[in-house]
Formats: structure tokens, C-alpha cells, sequence
């Protein structure tokens, strides 16, 4: 079994990565009721011996001593990490774990990038180095950030050439969340689009998600939750959005519902790598099935069921109906419509009491209105996880490759244009060291082209099927 | 003689359990309709063939295990060990940390000669325990990576070190709606590399046995472990035991006995067809047929329409290309039963059908910088679309 780090920057990235080892945390109790520390744990967390002190304490088998997290928190601002230190979750972290400052990077991705990536790099090699070291096999990084802000932005994409140099085989899958249309930080379509051609360049794989269809999708749960509606009661704890537990007891902070959503999605992500199944996919299946050329790397996520009712028996229209739904535009991550864009490749990864009967006789339902490209009619790739995700009894997380993603980008770049045409703010950036025009002009570029390659593909939409003439070999 | 079974990845391993729990129930099965003695006999030819002396007196699995990560072996060897009644050798299993991640390329590139010496010694350990060797039985997938693209690298390897020994690929046709997308471009690299190196394709199609667990089974939510289950059950019946010659009693020794290597003017390995409780007529040509009947009657069983000459091709008579094999020991609780393999155009469908999506997706160009990274060149699948077209091409012509 191999395992994974999680690397956590800025505000954004932070306050989901705690949310994100809250849940773990909590999933691997349910599972792991005798407390010894297994394969599934160790993808996420090391097992140490607190008594010892320095790095002799690792411990590989037994039972569960004390358990930290395989991750490193940066931020150029104390607020949050300070936090989390503080907080319920202080002894999953250790402090050799964390790269802090006090003057944060001002909203400014060059302050991020250029400024701190500087300062920082041995530091963060350092903690990189360790945190591998630790790991048996290390498979995959996974990066968490916002795009819009100047640590997340710009640091957290400085970090993703360090990561392809310093470690080559292990897969960067990164979760951005991309700023909606009324983002409150003004100057968050340069931080994204300078950030853009990193990813483009560096990222294996990119989850990108937006505040407002999380926003969305809270309020929808909220709207099912109060309107009893539905006739039959909610499970407790079963909300996509909840991170009830033993952990927080007071209020939830206005952004931990959406953000423990991302949490469970990066959950749901590798649930099929740490839990056993009839049909496992690990992580390095993702990019080979969903990344058909390399610059297409982005994903469009959704989850269901957003809740779960009350009812023991799962009716197979409910389980229909989880499927049904993973295609609604209401419940993507991101704003988008994959179901009337075109299809690149799909990921089904089931967890819980799902079986294959139940995936191809949905398959087969949801087929004849989605739309695959000519060369990948049958794009599909699926997965079936026997361990359910805490509070429910099964779910679904589907990963969509599908042009959706162009308006996305394209909305970007437009208000990147409306700023930049002005020459608005400019001056922030260009005053930093190593920052000119040109790396502005060059990552709209690269955005430009990848816009392209979406147009390109959609074309082929309104052309006909046509099977292509085969080899003719002779007798 | 004795079968040394390989099962590989997930699927291999998956199915090679409930095939070796199959084979057990059944030669423990108490009602075998016929005297205590043939049971006994019956038992004991099982035995040679699938498992080993028993220490403490549960038997062992003549079985290598082999997967690129640990969860599945780990689940079968578990399963098998708790049911108590056989079980895998403990040192029988070979396996790493991080599998193959659906790609053919890493799967016979990397995996495959990292770790060449160490599967290789396992499998000749489980063959020194065989006081005489029929040959091999490869469990493998075509859609994934470890099954496929390390099965074809082993069964290669088989070739070059026991080639005097039989060796029959048992290959899972995935979905046809897709389980992996890339399962076209792994299953066209497997066939092509086998079709080398393998001396028999006996293959199951996942549809076609969902078909039979929905439709003659009538199992409302049907899972793998359903599917595999069937599958066992029909390998079971293929390959347990049965009579040398007609009308003699005695077991037959060899149990791949027959020329699976049928030598037309073209060269063609057989495929299975459907498996079912009655007898099903097909209408393709076939190049050779093989019936084995279990249980009651069966020497009074009427084989005619077997040996209609309009079913084979002209170049085979019906008489050397219908092989019958019988014995009076029911199957697994089942009065009467009988299975066909078959060497027909059956599977030509199938095959032209990925071949044809293989060869679409081949010509964007989608997903080969995932192979080109680990040594697959364009070329190699090149070679791999031309092979197979001519194997498609072989069987039209029959």
C-alpha cells in the first residue's frame, strides 16, 4: 500500500486541510474499531511513539500510539495555522510540520511565488524531504490552495516545480478553488491566471472547485433539512457537509460546511486505494484513465448523495437516483453542465453496499444523454469500494474530463482582460523581482491554448461518428 | 499429473480463489451418484491435480499468487485460510506496494523484469512440488495493468523456461461499457503478446456471464463475487476429472489431455463458448469442439448433432475435431451437466468489436504518452493491431 502527503497552503488551503484530517480521522475510527495501526491508516497518517523523542519514533506495526499527519502546512500569515494548533486537532500536526510567516503575501500571487518561493525553498525541500522519507512508498502529493489569494496562488504553484524536480515519480494532484464571479479580492483574476500556467505546466492532475457552487449545494442541503419536505427524517451526521463529531463543539464557522465537502471529496478520491473492494482503483488509475493528453488534466467533480435518509432499506430507485444526480449540473462542484458539453473520460468510484449490477444497469441508463467523443464512446472508468464513507451507507464520486470546464476558464480570462487593459494594480507586480509584462502575457497564452484544445475538441461534436478504415492485412 | 495455477492482479486472484473453493466443495461433495470407491478415486485425481500434501490435513492450493499491491492477495489469502478447509501456501504469494495502475506498458516494462526472478522462483517451487506437471493455468484480466500486462510478460516467460509444459491463459473480456478506460489498448497488447507465447485463450466475457447470472440465474443484485462464482463453476467442470477412454473407468491422467493446438493451415487456439446446463447449438463454424458430460447417463447420451459436419470447416472432419470426455461422478451436486469448449468464430464479434475501438482511439492518439513513458511505442501497438487482424481475418475465413 502506498502513501500519500497532503500539502496544505495558505487560508484557504489550511482551513480544508483541517477539515480534511478532521474527517479522515473520523473514517478511519469507524473502520479501525481495534485501534491497530494498518495499512489503510498509514496512507494518511504515521504511527509515533511520543515518548521518544526526535525522529526515532516511528512506529510501523501494533497498535495505534499516536497518530500525525502525513502533511505540511505553509502560510505566510500566523492566523490560521495558529489556529489549527490550537485547536482540537493541535496533536495531529507537530510543529517541524509548518512553514510560517507574519506579513502574509498581501493577495499578490508574485509575493507568493517570486518573494517567499525564494525564502522559502530550502525550507520547504526540507519538510518535503522529511515528510518522503517517512512514507514507505510514496505515491502521490496532494496540494491544496485557492487560486485567487497571493500564499495559496503563488506559493502554492512555486511549490509544484519543486515537487516535479525533487520528486519525479510521485503524482501532484492538486484541489483549487477558483474564485467566483464576485470574488471580494480584486486583483484574484491575475493571481489565477499566473497560477493557471502552473498547473498547466506542473500539475498531474487538477480538481477545480468554486465557492459558489459550494455555497449552493449548502444551501440546497439546507433548504432539504428545513422544509421537511421529504416526509422522513435525516440521518444525523450523514450531511456531506457535517463534520459533527467528538472534535467541534462549537458553532461551524461559515465556511466549514463547504469546505468539508472538498474534505470528503479527497476522501471519497482515494477510499478505493485504502479500503478493499470488489473492484480497487488507486490513484495512479485516475490519471492513466483520465488524462487522455496531457495538458487535459481537469477534473470536474460532484458528490452524492449530498444526505442520507433515514430509511434502512435502500430502495434501488434511490440508488438510481444517486446516479441521476452525479450528472446534475446542481450538484458539480464547479459551475458547470457536463451533461451538454462533451465527454473526454468519466470516473465512477462507488463506495458501500453497491454492486456491479447496479453500476452497469445505471451506466446503461445515463449513456444515451451524455455526450463521449468519438473516440472514447465508452469512456468509462468505475470502481467499487466496500467501505462507505461515515454516515452513510454508500456513495458515488464522479470525475468528468468534459469540456465543461472551457467557460470556466473563459470567464477568467475575461475579467483578467478587463483589469489589464486598465493596467490596474499592475504596479504591485511588476515591482516585485523577476516579475515583468511578459509573464502575464505568457500565462494568458497558456490559458489561451488550452481554451483552444476544449474548442477543438468541442467541434468534433457536430461531426459524425464515423469508425475509422481499419488495417487490411494480406492472407 | 498436476496443474500449477498463476493467478494475477486483482481479477486472477479474485477468481482463482472461488475456482480452487469450486474445485474443493465439489470432489468433497458428498452426493456424487456413483459408488464410494469412484469417489474416492475421483477425489484423489482432483487432488493430484489442484493441491498439495496437507500439513495438518488441509490441503494446499498448487498456487501462485502475484499482484503489484497488497489489499487483494491479502483479502484472498485471508478468505481461504478462515474457510478452514484448504488453503494457499504461505509462502506462495508474491507482492509490492503500488500497483500498475491500469497500464499495460508499466505492467510488462517495469514490473515485469524488476521482478522476473522473483516470480519465477516461486513458480518453479509450486512446480518442483509436482511429481509430474500438466502445465499452467494463468488467471489474468485483459482490461487492467498487473493481469495483463505482467501476465503476458510471465506467460512469456513460462514459454522460455518450461516449454515442453502446456500452458492455457484463462482471460476475463471486460464490460463492453467499460470498466478501464484504456481496456481496449490493454486487451489488444495482452492478445497480441499471447498469442505468441500461450498455448490455449480459454475466455470468459464479464457480459456474457452477467447475462447468466441475470437471466438463467435470476440474482436481483448481481456482484463480482456472483460472476466469479459462475466462472469457477464452468472452469470447474472443464477441468476436474474424468474417464481416459471410452468405456474404461479410470481417471484421466493428463488433464489438459487433449491437442489443444489444433494445426490448420492457419494457426488458431481455442476459445470457450458459452457454458450452460443444456446443450446450445451454435451456428459459427467451429474449428474444434469439446463435451463434458457429468452425472447420470452419461454413456447413453446422444452426441449427434456434435458431429453434423456443417458446424466445422472443411479442412478438419468432425471426427478429429469433436472430442468427447465423460464421467458418471455428478458435478457439484448436479445430476446432469455438461460443458462445451469451443474453437469457433464465436468470439470473433467481440474481437473485431475492440479491435475497432482500440484502433478509433489509436488514431487520436489519446492516452499513448501513458505508454510511450514506460517503453510501449507506437510501433508496439502497431505490430499488436496487425497480429490481430489477422487473427480476426483467419477465423472469417473459416
Amino acid at each position: 500500500m502506498t502513501q500519500s502527503v497532503v500539502v496544505q497552503v495558505g487560508q484557504c488551503g489550511n482551513q480544508i486541510g483541517c477539515c480534511f484530517w478532521d474527517l479522515a480521522l473520523r473514517e478511519h475510527a469507524a473502520v479501525n474499531q481495534k485501534g491497530i495501526y494498518d495499512e489503510a491508516i498509514s496512507s494518511f497518517f504515521r504511527n509515533v511513539d511520543t515518548r521518544v523523542v526526535g525522529d526515532g519514533g516511528n512506529i510501523s506495526k501494533g497498535k495505534i500510539c499516536s497518530l500525525k499527519a502525513r502533511a505540511v502546512l505553509i502560510d505566510m500569515e500566523e492566523g490560521v495555522v495558529n489556529e489549527i494548533l490550537q485547536g482540537p486537532l493541535r496533536d495531529v500536526f507537530d510543529s517541524k510540520q509548518l512553514i510560517t510567516d507574519i506579513s502574509g503575501s498581501g493577495n499578490n500571487w508574485a509575493v507568493g511565488h517570486k518573494v517567499f518561493g525564494r525564502l522559502y525553498q530550502e525550507q520547504i525541500l526540507e519538510k518535503l524531504r522529511k515528510s518522503a522519507e517517512h512514507c514507505d512508498c510514496l505515491q502521490c502529493f496532494f496540494i491544496i490552495h485557492s487560486m485567487g489569494g497571493g500564499t495559496g496562488s503563488g506559493l502554492g504553484t512555486f511549490l509544484l516545480k519543486v515537487l516535479e524536480d525533487e520528486f519525479p515519480e510521485v503524482y501532484r494532484f492538486v484541489t483549487s478553488i477558483y474564485p467566483s464571479g464576485e470574488d471580494d479580492v480584486i486583483t484574484s483574476p491575475y493571481n489565477s491566471i499566473l497560477a493557471m500556467k502552473e498547473l498547466n505546466e506542473h500539475a498531474d492532475c487538477v480538481l477545480p472547485i468554486d465557492n459558489q457552487s459550494l455555497f449552493d449545494i449548502i444551501s440546497k442541503i439546507d433548504l432539504m433539512v428545513n422544509s421537511g419536505k421529504l416526509g422522513t427524517t435525516i440521518k444525523p451526521k450523514s450531511l456531506v457537509t457535517s463534520s459533527a463529531g467528538a472534535l467541534k463543539k462549537q458553532h461551524q464557522k461559515p465556511f466549514d460546511a463547504m469546505n468539508n465537502i472538498v474534505a470528503n471529496l479527497l476522501l471519497n478520491l482515494t477510499s478505493s486505494a485504502r479500503f478493499e473492494g470488489s473492484l480497487n482503483m488507486d490513484l495512479n488509475e485516475i490519471s492513466m484513465n483520465l488524462v487522455p493528453f496531457p495538458q487535459l488534466h481537469y477534473l470536474v467533480s460532484s458528490l452524492t448523495p449530498l444526505y442520507t435518509l433515514a430509511d434502512v432499506n435502500i430502495p434501488t430507485r434511490r440508488l438510481d437516483q444517486m446516479f441521476s444526480d452525479a450528472f446534475s449540473k446542481d450538484h458539480q462542484l464547479i459551475r458547470a453542465d457536463p451533461k451538454h458539453s462533451l465527454y473526454l473520460a468519466c470516473a465512477l468510484m462507488v463506495r458501500g453496499n453497491v454492486q456491479v449490477s447496479d453500476l452497469r444497469r445505471n451506466i446503461e441508463r445515463l449513456k444515451p444523454s451524455l455526450q463521449f467523443i468519438s473516440w472514447n464512446q465508452e469512456g468509462w472508468k468505475t470502481s467499487l469500494c466496500s467501505v462507505p464513507p461515515v454516515g452513510h451507507s454508500h456513495s458515488l464520486l464522479a470525475l468528468a474530463n468534459n469540456t465543461c470546464v472551457k467557460p470556466t476558464f473563459m470567464e477568467l480570462r475575461e475579467r483578467f482582460m478587463r483589469l489589464y487593459k486598465k493596467k490596474a494594480h499592475l504596479h504591485h507586480y511588476l515591482q516585485i523581482e523577476g516579475m515583468e509584462e511578459s509573464c502575464f502575457m505568457e500565462a494568458v497564452s497558456s490559458l489561451s491554448a488550452l481554451i483552444e484544445e476544449y474548442n477543438q475538441l468541442d467541434a468534433t461534436r457536430s461531426m459524425p461518428v464515423e469508425d475509422l478504415p481499419r488495417l487490411s492485412v494480406a492472407m | 499429473m498436476s496443474i500449477v495455477t498463476v493467478q494475477l492482479g486483482q481479477c486472477g486472484n479474485q477468481i482463482g480463489f472461488e475456482v480452487f473453493d469450486a474445485l474443493y466443495s465439489d470432489s468433497h461433495c458428498p452426493q456424487g451418484l456413483c459408488s464410494k470407491r469412484e469417489n474416492e478415486v475421483y477425489q484423489a485425481s482432483c487432488k493430484e491435480r489442484f493441491f498439495s500434501e496437507e500439513e495438518n490435513g488441509v490441503p494446499i492450493a498448487r498456487a501462485v499468487l502475484v499482484d503489484m499491491e497488497p489489499k487483494v492477495i491479502n483479502q484472498t489469502l485471508s478468505k481461504a485460510a478462515q474457510s478452514g478447509r484448504w488453503k494457499y501456501g504461505q509462502h506462495s504469494c508474491f507482492c509490492q506496494k503500488q500497483g500498475s495502475g491500469n497500464n499495460w506498458a508499466y505492467g510488462y516494462s517495469v514490473h515485469g523484469p524488476r521482478h522476473e526472478e522473483s516470480i519465477m522462483n516461486l513458480i518453479q517451487k509450486e512446480v518442483e512440488k509436482c511429481d509430474c506437471l500438466s502445465g499452467f493455468f494463468i488467471i489474468m484480466s485483459m482490461a487492467g495493468g498487473t493481469g495483463s500486462g505482467l501476465g503476458a510478460f510471465v506467460t512469456q516467460n513460462l514459454q522460455d523456461h518450461y516449454s515442453n509444459s502446456l500452458k492455457m491463459n484463462q482471460i476475463i473480456w471486460p464490460y463492453g461499457t467499460g470498466e478501464v478506460i484504456v481496456q481496449n489498448y490493454n486487451s489488444i497488447l495482452t492478445l497480441s503478446h499471447l498469442y505468441r507465447s500461450s498455448d490455449a485463450l480459454l475466455v470468459h466475457e464479464n457480459d456474457a456471464v452477467h447475462k447468466i447470472c441475470a437471466k438463467l440465474m435470476n440474482i436481483k443484485q448481481i456482484s463480482f463475487t456472483d460472476i466469479n462464482q459462475v466462472l469457477a463453476h464452468q472452469l470447474g467442470s472443464v477441468f476436474q476429472p474424468t474417464y481416459s477412454m471410452e468405456g474404461s473407468y479410470h481417471y484421466r491422467r493428463n488433464p489438459l489431455g487433449i491437442d489443444w493446438q489444433v494445426r490448420p493451415p492457419l494457426s488458431g487456439l481455442p476459445t470457450l463458448g458459452k457454458v450452460s446446463l443444456n446443450r446450445e447449438l451454435h451456428f459459427n463454424t467451429s474449428i474444434a469442439n469439446l463435451v463434458i458430460l457429468r452425472g447420470k447417463d452419461v454413456h447413453s447420451a446422444d452426441l449427434g448433432g456434435f458431429k453434423d459436419p456443417a458446424l466445422y470447416t472443411s479442412w478438419l472432419a468432425p471426427v478429429n475435431a469433436f472430442n468427447v470426455w465423460k464421467t458418471q461422478r455428478a458435478f457439484s451436486k448436479y445430476e446432469k451437466s455438461a460443458a462445451l469448449v469451443s474453437n469457433s468464430q464465436f468470439l470473433l464479434k467481440p474481437l473485431d468489436t475492440i479491435v475497432g475501438k482500440a484502433w478509433n482511439m489509436f488514431a487520436s492518439k489519446a492516452y499513448i504518452h501513458q505508454y510511450t513513458k514506460f517503453g510501449i511505442e507506437e510501433e508496439d501497438f502497431l505490430d499488436s493491431f496487425t497480429l490481430l487482424e489477422q487473427v480476426v481475418a483467419s477465423y472469417c475465413n473459416l
